[in-house]
């Protein structure tokens, strides 16, 4: 229609393919050819199979995969089940503004802070124990396997504690796409109880709209390092461990299993987003017979009640892991069996202040960097979609969030190398390109549904008073979004201030934000010195989300219909 | 030579070492102006709070002294600096390198020096390293076995101890068949890391020198027949002893921090350390329990040297070998022995100080759970760094299913 509208995403595009695709494509080469034995640098030449037949037989091998695989199912199915009942029963007492707000603690919460915190209220000598102790007698902490457990049902409870939050926000999003009162009150009509509407009706038509951040949230429970090391088993680990301990073994040679092993976790997440896709076609061909076979029986109903009794033990539970972190770090000496610290001080925190200062103000500019080229990139990448009058083809969306389905470690060696060619790694530049890879994506997620809903009238009405394509974009569009506009990034700022491997890479180490420090000191496992870091990281996401509350109240404190706009 | 001239000149000439030689005095003036106004970056593990802080207070003195900045690039494992070394040397960038100078030593050295990534020899040319022995079998000269070859410079000793909280133990288990009585009438109250981490594979080859026959062996590279005859003994032994540890054996804590806290939490009676000090410096951080002590099998126990390497592309190397000089400084290693700041014994030979020197390490003072050195008993030598690879793999061969 409008030239602009080809000219503009093919702008957007070329960024994308540049920016984003090339430099994971140019890792994921990088990283194939040491797993297929072709690593100069070390002295192999190629030698085609050999390095997946030692990765193969490595001890502990199929057990990780199995266990990862488990785990990935395990924790993505229940997140997604628990969330959807928890959706249907307390929707209609949810606002998107309300439920977001609610949801912003544990979203904001790094998950390496969730992972220590919940180690500690879980573990046979933590918070659940000291306080069944008296009761019990329990003299010595109990030896039982509650964390660490050689089934990584720790993991699978952290990884929910941090996922419900996350796809219950992409839910709501979702929900606000579709007419609910409308289907609820026809169904209600036809005979249909509540929670069978919601089974029957809304869930599948939510499903296509949250079907990639199911695949995101799958893809990180196959790929958690951090989480995995924590609250998963040791012997053997999680299969990301597992890679990751190749990486670091001191005999460099082993770099090349090492890398066929992050190959193999991609194939693995390419196998899982297979599985649910076939998955997918299973339950709409079986769920369409049960659908026309028009029952009406309320027997999902108390389901629906333990499942989201479910949800809120996961919060309390999750809530008491940051609180736990809280008291740590205001703690001196916190010995078995005491509930409380035995000593406070402040020494963690003034300790902390000293090496504060450069963390703080790397993670404030890498966050903002990062999370301001991600906004406008995902601005022109929708405006673009606006102006060419049709949405994003399944091949784009699908290389938008190739980062997010990857595992990091399967191309950021390689993405390294390709930075130290162009000689940029190890400066502030590299590491806010890193992260953008990771916050575009979720930016893009959070805003692409809000944008796409925008009342088409309101711009037609903009076009007849004479704006053109940019006045349509800076005077209706943006202010009308800026609700969900300052909620992406929000939760990009909590994504970025997150990173970790990307930051460490493209850094070279020498770039230190809240993160890496947090990560290197709990290296050391002084719960109370995590506690320092993970507040504050927690009060870094924390205050992105309160400014994206807040900012859209105050501005539109006299528009009745924006406070709170998108959803 | 030089050394010897130097120690039969130290009477005369006190104050400045450098006099001694003209030729190193020349070409230590140049690396000092040299380094004048660089910034080192010194890649180190960062998991401990008081080593930061030490290597913080190394980069005050240096910069004041020299000019000559110093940063922490904090790490969670040697092997990614040297992950990062090599990287860059795939990527063909031989000098401007991001890495100054690393903490390293065993097998990460021997990987380095195989792959040709070091810089050096450096140490001959280090004004203090007059105070160290550098005889050939000192361990100042051999890493893991490997002969050093002045490509990487002391800084600090390492000797495995085991601990304990002398509240809930009366009498610790002063040998690893006695440390397999104790934890079988005492199930699960024992563990050790992870054998993939290096404390667990030091637990492990603590356990080979005290349980094998020959331990002459353990000096040679590691054989598929002399592998099998040395550690039969101990596979019988770890056989007897997995069922009795914590959470039966199934899984182990992540590195040795994790298990401190595990005997903090009282999850555990026994914890390991490869630093002697630790103990001590973990009860004033109130990470212990004052009553945790330090204990030692009989025989001894290994014990090695951290070293500071400098890789061949590294941007700052003067700097670098100023640091590494400054951290040999008698007053720096005293600073750094002190309990308060560190604890870390001193890698320099006492014999070789000068009086004055000695005397500061002599009115060091002492604190709960510091071990005196005659409380360590003997420094058993480290296997070759081929034992540690095999003996780890023997391990996940035999216990990860």
């Amino acid at each position: 229609m409008k030239p602009t509208g080809t000219g503009l995403r093919l702008v957007v595009l070329a960024a994308l393919l540049l920016g984003i695709i090339s430099p994971i494509a140019a890792g994921l080469i990088q990283t194939g050819r040491a797993a297929f034995g072709l690593m100069p640098v070390v002295g192999a030449h190629g030698s085609g199979l050999e390095v997946w037949r030692s990765l193969c037989a490595l001890p502990g091998f199929w057990t990780s995969v199995r266990l990862t695989l488990w785990i990935g199912f395990a924790a993505t199915f229940l997140s997604l089940t628990l969330a959807t009942c928890f959706c249907a029963t307390a929707h209609a007492r949810m606002t998107g503004r309300s439920a977001a707000r609610w949801l912003a603690p544990l979203l904001a919460a790094p998950h390496t802070a969730v992972a220590i915190g919940l180690a500690f209220v879980l573990a046979p000598s933590g918070w659940i124990a000291r306080l069944l102790a008296p009761l019990v007698g329990w003299v010595r902490p109990p030896d039982l396997a509650l964390i660490n457990d050689p089934w990584g049902i720790a993991l699978i409870l952290g990884l929910m504690i941090k996922e419900i939050p996350f796809l219950l926000l992409v839910m709501l999003a979702a929900l606000s796409q579709i007419p609910v009162q409308q289907h609820m009150a026809a169904a209600r009509g036809l005979g249909y109880r509540r929670s069978v509407v919601w089974v029957k009706i809304i869930a599948p038509q939510v499903w296509p709209l949250i079907r990639l951040p199911v695949l995101v949230v799958l893809a990180y429970s196959l790929s958690t390092v951090e989480m995995g090391i924590i609250l998963g088993p040791s012997n053997p680990p999680v299969f990301s461990v597992f890679v990751m301990r190749l990486f670091m073994a001191p005999d460099l040679a082993m770099i090349l299993p090492a890398s066929a092993g992050a190959l193999m976790l991609a194939f693995l997440m390419g196998v899982a987003s297979a599985t649910l896709f076939v998955a997918e076609r299973l339950v709409r061909y079986t769920g369409l017979w049960w659908i026309r076979a028009g029952g009406r029986s309320s027997a999902v109903k108390p389901l629906l009640r333990i499942a989201s009794l479910c949800v809120i033990a996961l919060f309390v539970i999750g809530t008491l892991a940051m609180v736990s972190l809280v008291f740590w770090s205001l703690a001196w000496r916190w010995p078995w069996p005491s509930m409380l610290p035995e000593t406070w001080s402040f020494q963690p925190w003034r300790n902390a202040a000293g090496v504060l200062g450069p963390a703080l103000g790397n993670t404030l500019f890498i966050a903002g960097a990062s999370v301001f080229v991600s906004l406008a990139l995902a601005i022109l990448w929708l405006e673009g979609e606006d102006r060419k009058g049709r949405g994003c083809a399944g091949w784009g969306e699908v290389l938008i969030y190739l980062p997010l389905l990857l595992p990091q470690i399967a191309f950021l060696y390689g993405l390294n190398m390709l930075f130290l060619r162009l000689g940029i790694s190890g400066g502030i530049g590299a590491v806010i390109w890193a992260q953008v890879l990771f916050v575009f994506p979720y930016v893009m997620i959070v805003l692409s549904d809000p944008w796409r809903a925008l009342d088409p009238r309101l711009i037609r009405a903009a076009a007849s008073l004479g704006a053109g394509p940019v006045r349509q974009l800076l005077t209706v569009k943006i202010p009308l979004l800026l609700s969900p506009i300052l909620i992406a990034a929000a939760i990009g700022t909590a994504v970025s201030v997150a990173q970790y491997l990307p930051t460490l890479f493209m850094g070279a180490g020498r770039i230190s934000t809240l993160t890496t420090e947090a990560v290197t000191l709990s290296s050391g496992a002084d719960r109370r010195i995590t506690g320092v870091y993970a507040s504050l990281q927690a009060i870094l996401s924390f205050a992105a989300y309160a400014v994206a509350f807040m900012v859209p109240a105050f501005v539109f404190r006299n528009r009745a219909a924006l406070k709170g706009a998108g959803q | 030579m030089r050394i010897s001239l130097m120690s039969a000149l130290a009477a005369i000439v006190l104050s400045n070492p450098i006099l001694f030689n003209p030729v190193l005095a020349d070409s230590w003036q140049d690396t000092l102006e040299a380094a004048k106004g660089q910034t080192v970056y010194w890649n180190a593990w960062g998991g401990d709070p008081q080593t930061n802080a030490f290597i913080a207070w190394v980069g005050q003195q240096t910069f004041e002294r020299y000019g000559v900045a110093l940063r922490q690039v904090k790490l969670t494992d040697t092997a990614e600096a040297v992950t990062r070394v090599l990287s860059e040397k795939a990527a063909g960038q031989d000098d401007e390198g991001s890495v100054d100078l690393i903490w390293i030593n065993g097998p990460n050295f021997l990987a380095m020096k195989e792959q040709g990534l070091l810089f050096g020899p450096f140490v001959a040319g280090l004004p203090n390293a007059q105070y160290l022995d550098l005889s050939p079998a000192s361990p100042n000269s051999v890493d893991f076995t490997v002969p050093v070859a002045g490509m990487e410079s002391p800084w600090r000793l390492a000797k495995f101890v085991f601990n304990y909280d002398s509240a809930r133990i009366d009498t610790p288990p002063l040998s690893m068949t006695a440390l397999l009585e104790w934890a079988t009438i005492n199930p699960g109250r024992f563990t050790h890391p992870d054998p993939s981490n290096f404390m667990g594979a030091t637990f492990l080859k603590q356990a080979l020198i005290d349980l094998t026959q020959d331990t002459a062996v353990l000096q040679e590279p590691v054989t598929e027949d002399s592998f099998v005859a040395a550690t039969r003994p101990l596979w019988k032994w770890y056989d007897a002893l997995r069922p009795t540890l914590w959470r039966g054996g199934e899984t182990f804590p992540e590195n040795q921090s994790v298990q401190q806290q595990l005997l903090n939490d009282g999850e555990i009676d026994i914890a390991m350390s490869f630093d002697p000090a630790s103990t001590a410096v973990a009860i004033a951080q109130g990470l212990l329990p004052e009553t945790a002590r330090v204990f030692v099998p009989e025989g001894g126990t290994i014990g090695n040297v951290s070293f500071v390497a400098i890789p061949y592309n590294a941007a700052s190397r003067e700097g670098a070998q100023v640091v590494a000089n400054f951290l040999l400084a008698p007053d720096t290693q005293a600073h750094m022995q002190n309990i308060e700041v560190l604890g870390a014994f001193s890698v320099l030979a006492a014999a070789k100080l000068k009086a004055d020197a000695r005397a500061t390490f002599a009115t060091l003072q002492t604190a709960p759970g510091l071990p005196s050195l005659a409380d360590l008993g003997p420094t058993l030598l480290e296997p070759h760094a081929s034992w540690m690879t095999r003996l780890t793999q023997e391990w996940a061969r035999r216990y990860t299913r």
